[in-house]
């Protein structure tokens, strides 16, 4: 329901191979266990269904611990509200003084311990599916972070996309809006086949950033001194926004940037319009790429911020 | 080591002789206990109503999107200066250097603490740490900016030059030190200055949970203090512990850093879960429901809390996620211990709402949203779509807001009978809370939804048009209905003041020994001290036909033949 990326999407393929097992498989699965059956039935509490392959199980852990969370939590509460409706002072009698009962305090240790371990057997599950990397990427990309913008390097393409905080270098032309800080930058665009697998390969020049692409339900530091590798398999295409997350200096709130994920032939189209046009500066390509597209320059929006 | 008389002996030899100074000379010089927390107290009190301050401004400036009251460096001194002032130098020695150092000698029956010279250095160290970084607003650069956390690289002399970062950095030190003395002295009084009688499974519980404060303490400030002369080493003396340049690994500080973090927010939870564990029994006039497992409820959660301090690393992508996650997941069996019983104990009982107990409810609701998310939190993957965004902000608020706050001031009501002779206004009491209670889920409810919809924290500004307007209008609104509400606080301190009731040794028919004595205790704190023979010496004293029920009480069928819990030592001690 949230899971609307900014910009338009250039195509959302309806799911449908689910609703059959939906029809069939969905009441019993709700009863039995709601992370089997597939995202589409579980509410989304606000959070993003996750517009990856990756962030889609993370997503479906989110929803079923929600869940569990509301269960325990109404639980308590209504303990805690019926002890203090129910038992209100309404005389001088003296309650029973009484203070063990060993049975129920095993009880409520023991429960616990098995909502916990459950929780930490689908942690376990999400966390290596999410986490895995693909030997075969169909795209490799290295993330550069640094005060105050992202540069992306397409490894063996002679690629690359440079901006500056509030830059929007629109690499595909798909939202040619003009942009002004703070109010709807997009920030440089990380542009990946959607259907494919993106291996990202991140790092920092300066100090810790936040990688983090809300709609990917995804984030990871920018770490100088390590490298960080993860993969991104997009479901549709689209433009998901992301930002910076990890404090890092004045202009921390204004160091935007956003996926762009194409239908693949459009993305090896783009890739190859890139190629052509950053080859005179192989030397430099990220500057020339950058000074060829982007509309404001990063000292007009420093100087505004 | 026992410093008291036997029962039920009157004290020998301390009476009012002690002709000490007074005015300001009293509390500049004074080595008493109870001197030296009330300045804590007030001290802390006042840096909260800083930080407090702080924080409006933040929220004015985030009720609407781009917005230019502050400008982005302005924002980011000003958060950064909130979190470490409400941390490091309120929620900590409000309830360490201050009720605990007023409290603890008067709960376990001892004229003061083990080390009072000791005790007042704390104090003035604390003081000058404050100092030192509030300072740092009147130097040039400004006041350290880089979040409450200090990351390297990113608190290099390179990426944060200026006296601001330096003073920052030296108040933790000076603060350090003075929580590790406040420790010592704890862990000692509490060890040696016991009433005859007092067994340790007879201490309150905010006197163990304090007990329990205090080794976290020794365990965890000295990481802390380590780091923070790495840190100035990097600055000055061109060391490169953390800068990748000169072989040195910047994730170390996180390492070090949250070694510490991570314990310290059990520092700053475990006394108050103290304080309302002692207050809720009072309220409900019964025992604590399940004495025991709570004692050891809060020893395995200090335990577990020295080892999962990596769960506030799980997106550097460079620590050992399933361990750090299971351990976090486990601490949520204790917690939830201590939830039931606290439950427990409110069942059957007679329940009076008097402000210090509709705080200890508020509390109860706030921490246990918090520690709910708090959960969620430590599976990685879920970390991974709410590190670092305002779902993070909400969570710890509530959790932190909770405890320091609700429980904070529920303390700080129940008590201010005992330390001050006089009794404060129920009904101002009560707007009070509920005011705060109202703005408190105002304020945080939206920061978990915005946080889901991918709004970071610590960010001075933010587009519009993505849905976060009016969740941060709400929020903003919550805030102000918060300051409002400590208005009626400051209002009923007044009142007190000015039109004192006089509250007696025992207003609330408490449980523990400091309700034994008057109000405010003399000079060594008892003339005479009641026998010791459970948990509740005081209410033992008052209310002899109505003692402890060992189990459920089936065998005893009822009341008055009630045997006593852990009766060791002989009859009357
Ligand atoms: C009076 C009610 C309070 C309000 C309205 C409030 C509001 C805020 C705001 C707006 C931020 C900045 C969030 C961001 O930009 O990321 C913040 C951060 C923070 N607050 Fe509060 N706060 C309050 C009380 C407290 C209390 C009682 C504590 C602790 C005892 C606390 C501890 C913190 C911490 C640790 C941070 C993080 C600072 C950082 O990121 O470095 N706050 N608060
Ligand atoms: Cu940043
Ligand atoms: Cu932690």
């Amino acid at each position: 329901m949230t899971d609307k990326p900014t910009g338009k999407p250039a195509d959302q393929a309806p799911h449908k191979g689910s609703s059959l097992l939906r029809r069939y498989l969905g009441p019993l699965g709700i009863l039995a266990l709601p992370l089997m059956l597939g995202g589409c039935t579980l509410p989304s509490f606000y959070g993003f269904r996750g517009a990856t392959k990756q962030g889609h199980d993370s997503f479906l852990l989110f929803s079923g611990t929600v869940i569990a969370a509301i269960v325990v939590g109404t639980i308590v509460v209504l303990l805690i509200l019926w002890a203090v409706l129910r038992y209100r002072r309404r005389s001088d009698e003296m309650p029973k003084q009484f203070q063990y009962h060993i049975p129920l305090e095993i009880t409520y240790t023991v429960i616990p311990i098995l909502i916990v371990l459950a929780l930490f057997g689908f942690t376990v599950v999400t966390e290596n599916a999410v986490d895995a990397v693909s030997p075969h990427p169909a795209v490799a990309v290295k993330v550069t972070a640094f005060q105050w913008g992202w540069r992306f390097d397409y490894s063996g393409q002679h690629v690359s996309v440079l901006g500056e905080t509030t830059q929007d270098p629109d690499p595909v032309g798909l939202n040619g809006r003009p942009c002004a800080p703070a109010v709807d930058c997009l920030g440089p665009g990380l542009v990946m086949p959607a259907g494919e697998t993106t291996r990202i390969t991140l790092v920092s020049a300066d100090v810790v950033h936040g990688f983090y692409v809300p709609a990917f339900n995804f984030s990871r530091y920018a770490l100088p001194g390590v490298t960080n590798v993860f993969d991104f398999t997009v479901k549709h295409p689209g433009i998901y926004r992301a930002q910076c997350t990890q404090f890092c200096g004045l202009y921390h709130a204004l160091m935007f940037f956003h996926v762009v994920a194409l239908p693949p032939a459009q993305f090896r189209a783009w890739l190859r319009s890139e190629q052509a046009s950053s080859q005179p500066a192989a030397s430099h390509p990220a500057a020339s790429v950058a000074s060829s597209r982007q509309g404001s320059p990063a000292a007009s929006v420093k100087a505004a911020a | 080591m026992t410093l008291l008389a036997e029962h039920p002996a009157v004290l020998h030899g301390h009476p009012e002789h002690h002709e000490g100074p007074t005015g300001v000379l009293k509390w500049l010089t004074s080595t008493d206990h109870k001197v030296i927390g009330l300045s804590y107290m007030i001290t802390s009190l006042v840096i909260f109503f800083i930080a407090g301050g702080m924080a409006i401004l933040l929220r004015v400036q985030l009720a609407s999107p781009h917005s230019s009251l502050l400008s982005l460096q302005q924002y980011n001194e000003l958060f950064t200066m909130h979190g470490s002032l409400m941390l490091y130098l309120f929620a900590g020695p409000f309830a360490f250097g201050g009720l605990a150092n007023y409290i603890i000698p008067l709960q376990v029956g001892a004229p003061d603490m083990a080390f009072p010279r000791l005790n007042a250095l704390s104090y003035w160290l604390y003081l000058t740490g404050s100092i030192t970084m509030l300072m740092g607003f009147f130097t040039a650069g400004g006041a350290a900016a880089f979040a409450w956390v200090a990351y390297a690289p990113l608190s290099s002399a390179i990426h944060s030059p200026g006296a601001g970062a330096d003073l920052w950095i030296v108040s933790l030190l000076l603060t350090g030190f003075s929580a590790v003395f406040t420790g010592v002295n704890l862990v000692t009084t509490i060890f040696y200055l016991r009433a005859p009688g007092m067994t340790m499974f007879r201490l309150p519980i905010f006197t163990w949970n304090m007990l329990v404060t205090a080794i976290l303490i020794l365990i965890a400030f000295p990481v802390l203090t380590a780091a923070m002369v790495f840190l100035f080493a990097d600055r000055h003396f061109g060391t490169h512990i953390f800068s990748v340049k000169g072989g040195g690994v910047p994730v170390l500080y996180q390492h070090l850093f949250w070694f510490f973090g991570h314990p310290e927010v059990y520092i700053l939870a475990l006394p108050y879960f103290g304080m309302v564990t002692d207050i809720i029994p009072v309220f409900s006039r019964k025992p604590l429901f399940g004495y025991k497992g709570m004692v050891f409820a809060t020893m395995s959660i200090a335990a577990l809390s020295t080892g999962v301090w990596a769960h506030h690393m799980f997106t550097t992508g460079v620590v050992l996620l399933p361990f750090f996650s299971l351990m976090s997941l486990l601490i949520a069996v204790p917690t939830g211990i201590k939830f039931f019983n606290w439950i427990g104990t409110m069942w059957r009982g007679q329940i009076r709402f008097d402000t210090p107990m509709l705080f200890c409810v508020g509390f109860l609701l706030a921490f246990l949203m918090g520690g709910l998310t708090g959960v969620m939190l430590a599976s990685p993957p879920i970390d991974f779509l709410t590190h670092d965004t305002y779902f993070v902000v909400a969570h710890f608020h509530q959790v932190l807001f909770g405890t320091a706050v609700f429980a904070g001031f529920a303390g700080f009501y129940f008590w201010f009978p005992k330390m001050f002779g006089r009794k404060l206004n129920e009904p101002l009491g009560k707007i009070h809370f509920w005011l705060m209670f109202i703005g408190f889920w105002v304020t945080y409810l939206p920061m978990y939804v915005l946080g889901l919809k991918g709004m970071p924290r610590r960010v001075a500004t933010y587009p519009s048009g993505l849905g976060w307007h009016l969740l941060n209008q709400v929020a903003s609104l919550g805030s102000y209905l918060i300051a409002i509400s400590f208005l009626f606080f400051l209002w009923n301190i007044w009142t007190s003041w000015r039109h004192p009731v006089a509250a007696g040794a025992n207003p609330w028919d408490a449980h523990t020994l400091e309700w034994f004595t008057s109000s405010p205790p003399p000079h060594h704190n008892y003339l005479k001290l009641p026998p010791v023979r459970s948990e509740r010496p005081t209410w033992d004293y008052f209310h002899p036909d109505a003692r402890t029920i060992s189990h459920n009480g089936r065998r005893n069928g009822h009341v008055k033949v009630g045997a006593e819990v852990g009766s060791t030592g002989g009859s009357d001690q």
